[in-house]
């Protein structure tokens, strides 16, 4: 390993960031491409960090690095997603079909997929924003290197869009009747 | 919880929702709720399907450096790993698995994954010596981790036969040093391919069985296993 500084710290094998930061990545790319998507994501996002991650600076934030590659990946998994013909992810498999890690059984929470219609009533933008905020932890600095524009639009952003989110949320709850 | 989002030593390790009680607007109906909490913090079998998915991903676009596994052995557990070239490193338990993979990271390269399938051959014979029905391996070797003299040492020691032993004075003629008896039980001590380069079959010239990276009780173990065979 060429050393440009003389005292680097050496970087962590590749294992424990998956370990560490694989289950809030995964939170992160369902919340922003949504369930049929997000394990691609996923996927392209730590297939591309493996690749970057010899020349990763020892100071940077691993967190604020894999949403950036991440925010990246989720555009391109939409748009592949867009050009698909239709996406009926309502209709559940009724066996386990024979291998094939597209399809695999829909955890609880995306059967309910209650969560992800709320959150795809969003603007992209803002649901870029609650995910980083809300679920990686970015502060909005972090948020507006990511997406571009300013750590105000970001604040913004955010806020407009868990307010959004809740309300949506609430009304759902309050349709099927039950105490918010 | 109470902690701020850019809170940057609790961003690590948190798992659980991140939502601060008290952050931005929340107003009108069910804002203290987490909008999130249906999407589980964690979740082991999409966790255990992707990784697979990178292993296997990075393989092919040949970005898996090292790849490793854990095996459990008459010995304990092992932890064997390798690059494209072959299997570069073979450690014990008492050797601190955690250590060698930094030492992996640092040394080879950083990009380290448990990834089985490369180690399947490694398994397979290892599994058959412990078994008393190999004698001898027959794996490619990444010696990349043994330079100069110890290397040279390492290169000799296959040259032992199954079941036989010889002294570190011995090994240190057969390497064209003889007077190297301590370099040469340097060497075996950081044998970075125990068990599969035989160094365990390296004792001291009065018989006794000498020290070992994994401990004199492994040792005796693998000497009794080919001395029974």
């Amino acid at each position: 390993m060429i050393r440009l500084r003389g005292v680097s710290v050496s970087l962590r094998p590749f294992e424990e960031i998956v370990t560490e930061y694989g289950p809030v990545v995964l939170r992160v790319c369902r919340a922003v491409v949504g369930p049929a998507d997000a394990e691609d994501a996923w996927s392209e996002t730590f297939l591309a960090a493996m690749k970057a991650y010899p020349r990763l600076p020892d100071d940077a934030r691993v967190e604020a690095w894999l949403v950036t590659i991440a925010h990246r990946k989720a555009i391109d998994v939409a748009r592949a997603g867009a050009r698909r013909p239709i996406a009926v992810p309502e209709v559940p498999e009724p066996a386990a079909s024979s291998g094939g890690s597209q399809q695999q059984p829909a955890p609880e929470w995306e059967r309910d997929g209650e969560l992800w219609d709320a959150l795809k009533a969003l603007p992209q933008r803002q649901r870029a924003a609650v995910a980083y905020h809300y679920l990686a932890g970015l502060p909005y600095k972090e948020i507006a290197a990511v997406t571009g524009g300013s750590t105000d639009a970001a604040r913004r952003a955010a806020a407009d869009g868990i307010k959004s989110l809740r309300r949506r949320l609430a009304h759902h709850t309050e349709e099927r009747g039950e105490e918010p | 919880m109470t902690t701020q989002p850019g809170d940057k030593s609790e961003a690590a390790r948190r798992t659980g929702p991140a939502l601060a009680p008290a952050h931005g607007t929340g107003t009108g109906t069910g804002a203290g709720l987490d909008p999130f909490a249906a999407l589980p913090a964690t979740d082991a079998a999409a966790h255990e399907r992707l990784h697979a998915r990178l292993a296997e991903s990075a393989e092919r676009e040949g970005l898996l450096d090292v790849a490793y596994r854990t095996l459990e052995t008459p010995v304990g557990p092992l932890l064997l790993a390798a690059t494209e070239r072959g299997l570069v490193r073979v450690a014990y338990g008492v050797q601190d698995h955690d250590a060698v993979l930094a030492d992996l990271a640092d040394r080879v390269s950083p990009r380290v994954l448990l990834a089985p399938a490369r180690l399947a051959q490694a398994v397979r014979q290892i599994e058959e010596y412990f078994e008393g029905r190999r004698t001898r391996f027959e794996l490619a070797l990444d010696l990349r981790l043994a330079k100069g003299f110890r290397r040279e040492v390492i290169t000799h020691l296959p040259d032992i036969g199954y079941g036989r032993t010889e002294s570190y004075a011995q090994v240190a003629a057969a390497a064209g040093s003889p007077r190297a008896v301590r370099a040469v039980g340097t060497a075996c001590a950081t044998n970075p391919l125990p068990v599969v380069v035989p160094c365990h079959r390296v004792v001291r010239s009065d018989g006794s069985a000498g020290g070992y990276a994994g401990g004199a009780e492994a040792k005796r173990t693998l000497l009794n296993l080919e001395a029974a065979a």
